[in-house]
């Protein structure tokens, strides 16, 4: 464990930024965090979190896969991608930290998806304790600890100093750099600010919420489940509960005509959305109400039916803040999680 | 504070259903906290008290769903109407876009609906409770032992503090007093925009569309995006897109959808509410609406049923392209 002054922290990110680019929460101005690119002057944000998901630096929402340009009768194929270059991405929470493990389960499984693979290659994540959950966070629903937060470099922040663990070789690296700016520490410390933490986690409202009824095997009991037509009755079927999520990995792949070739690129997509998965058959979900039920299925039970039990929710709470009609997984949760088993 | 009550509201509908004036309620139902208000149907008397709720935390505009909830149910729904979502209400009926026989409108009156974004920059994050008193609200906290105590017009969202009217345009019964057309102060910001050199109004957009991630919210919760299949839906339109390429793309979307409302937008603002990304969507709509006005004469869309907007009418009076340009269009 090694330590730095808050006061410090200026000269911390340059040298982190000399030879990788570095991104932190920074407050934009409308007063909400965005990652934005470190240089000098730019402030590392106080807020708990970003409205959009740090999963943007591994699965970007749109990004060319390949080009292809005619000219006579030849065809040339064109690979877009640059080298990419190592980066650092500062300031991930717990919950964050989490859903690049459940993307990594999606992308880099065979066929390993190699744009994704190798920004995460290039990627170094330091996380940061939580100091301030909201009402709306429910991370320990899914065994997630604000407390210890994953990465390859963990941080926990007090009134006046950061302390730095290194938790992966990519981490080590990092710290080793950060040497002449940090000093070895004791744990106590950080052991303390964990403890003030897991205090607040227990007062938070959504503090009791349970995923025990949810999980593999679960399709049948609640694929039926009356009250789907309730919950989804208002959804006004736009994708911000996806686009926000920082576990939604869905994408759609198009071509986009040049005039003399074709950029073949892929871009976000959400299964709330009508022309999610069309086929020659059209959309298989033909109802809001299914595609409503598709993503919450797929969180709370074809995900970890598929992945060793484990959920495609991290408990962010951005859906809970953004949705137009304020529906989201815990209300889902609290309706068809709270039957008896029949 | 509103001044009806939750109570006021339900002893309504319960009577309404009670003597089968209508067979459901369109309104809004509580959340997990106090402000995560969820637009729904209600069936029964007893759904009612369990989960109906009214405050200041209601400022969804119900008429929009009165397109698929009218095609849905049987009988008449009773739907509860702000003034502002009585223009709505009127713009889709202007279109044809629902049987007005269908609907039995509750005009109910408002003070205002609160931002919980606003509530959360003065009181602070973590809010475990809001509740209204008097013409404060009190907001407890996770990190505050004594709880804070707001004017309720000090987070007011932004399209309360510029209502534009208090004035019921279309009901079946009012509860409590009508009020009146407002003069508001909602162009001062594109006054403000309009100021600006064409290179900083270019940046401002810039900067604003940037930000958006293509959600879609704005055009699903716009009662005047009504099309049963949008454009940027159909892959078979050629312009279909889910996410946008570039930055021309990223204010293509924004401004067409802009055009394609403009004159039919009654200003409800429901399309900055929604953005997740905070973009102040609505001044692009109040652009055209002070020009309309500047141009064929002050009008409202929603105002009444029928009324031919200027931009799809014609009259001898309308000012000619050249005369648009002069009279400062080529700022515009």
């Amino acid at each position: 464990m090694r330590k730095c002054s808050l006061e410090s922290i200026d000269r911390v990110f340059a040298a982190i930024n000399a030879d990788a680019s570095l991104y932190l929460p920074v407050d934009g101005d409308d007063g909400k965090a965005v990652y934005t690119k470190w240089e000098d002057g730019v402030k590392w944000s106080g807020a708990l979190n970003t409205v959009r998901s740090p999963k943007s630096f591994f699965f970007p929402q749109m990004e060319d896969l390949v080009q292809f340009r005619t000219e006579g009768k030849t065809i040339e194929v064109i690979d877009p991608r640059k080298e990419s270059e190592d980066f650092v991405v500062f300031g991930v929470r717990a919950c964050d930290a989490k859903s690049f493990e459940v993307l990594d389960r999606v992308f880099l499984v065979d066929p390993v998806d190699s744009y994704y693979a190798s920004r995460r290659e290039h990627g170094v994540i330091v996380t940061v304790a939580c100091t301030r959950p909201v009402e709306t966070c429910f991370c320990k629903t899914f065994g997630i600890d604000p407390a210890e937060p994953a990465g390859d470099v963990s941080v926990w922040k007090t009134d006046s100093e950061l302390f730095w663990q290194s938790n992966t070789e990519k981490g080590e690296k990092l710290l080793e750099k950060l040497a002449d700016l940090t000093e070895e520490c004791t744990d106590e410390a950080v052991a303390a600010q964990k403890e003030k933490i897991n205090s607040v986690m227990s007062r938070l409202p959504l503090a009791d919420l349970k995923a025990d009824a949810f999980g593999a095997g679960k399709t049948m009991k609640f694929f039926d489940a009356p009250e789907w037509d309730e919950l989804s009755e208002s959804c006004i079927a736009c994708g911000t509960c996806t686009y926000v999520c920082p576990t939604c990995q869905c994408y759609d792949i198009k071509d986009f005509n040049t005039g003399n070739g074709v950029i073949r690129f892929r871009c976000w997509d959400s299964c709330m959305y009508s022309e999610f998965t069309k086929m020659s058959a059209g959309q298989p979900r033909l109802t809001q109400k299914e595609r409503f039920r598709q993503r919450f299925m797929h969180k709370l039970v074809y995900y970890p039916e598929k992945n060793g039990g484990l959920f495609s929710c991290v408990g962010c709470g951005r859906c809970l803040s953004r949705c137009p009609i304020s529906m989201n997984i815990v209300k889902v949760m609290k309706t068809i999680g709270g039957k008896a088993d029949e | 504070m509103q001044k009806i009550t939750r109570d006021q509201l339900i002893e309504k509908a319960a009577s309404l259903l009670g003597n089968g004036t209508v067979s459901c309620v369109l309104g809004w139902e509580k959340g997990e906290f106090d402000y995560d208000v969820t637009p729904a149907l209600f069936e029964t008397e007893s759904e009612l008290r369990e989960k109906f709720v009214f405050g200041d935390f209601c400022g969804a505009n119900l008429s929009k769903y009165l397109v698929s909830k009218t095609r849905k149910c049987e009988g008449r729904i009773l739907v509860f109407l702000k003034p502002c979502d009585t223009y709505s209400f009127n713009q889709l009926l202007t279109e044809h876009r629902f049987d007005r026989e269908k609907a039995y409108v509750v005009g109910i009156p408002c003070e205002g609906m609160a931002d919980i974004e606003r509530v959360k920059e003065l009181c602070g994050d973590g809010i475990s409770s809001v509740t209204a008193d008097g013409d404060e609200l009190v907001v407890t906290t996770l990190y505050d032992d004594e709880p804070v105590r707001v004017k309720a017009e000090s987070v007011l969202a932004e399209r309360c503090v510029n209502c534009k009217s208090k004035k019921h345009v279309a009901y079946d019964e009012l509860i409590g007093e009508d009020g009146e057309v407002l003069s508001s102060a909602r162009f001062d910001e594109v006054a403000r925009l309009e100021a600006m050199t064409p290179d900083e109004r270019f940046a401002f957009w810039q900067n604003e569309l940037s930000k958006c991630i293509r959600c879609n919210a704005c055009r699903n919760v716009c009662p005047a995006c009504t099309c049963e299949r949008c454009v940027f839906d159909n892959p078979s339109s050629g312009v279909e897109n889910k996410a946008a390429a570039n930055s021309f793309e990223e204010k293509m979307f924004h401004i067409i959808r802009a055009f394609h409302v403009a004159g039919r937008c009654t200003d409800c603002g429901e399309c900055s509410r929604v953005c997740p990304q905070n973009i102040p969507l609505h001044l692009l709509n109040r652009k055209f609406i002070k020009d309309i006005d500047d141009f064929y004469g002050e009008y409202q869309a929603g105002a009444e049923v029928g009324s031919r907007a200027p931009l799809v009418n014609y009259t001898f009076d309308d000012l000619e392209p050249g005369e648009v340009f002069e009279r400062g269009g080529q700022d515009a």
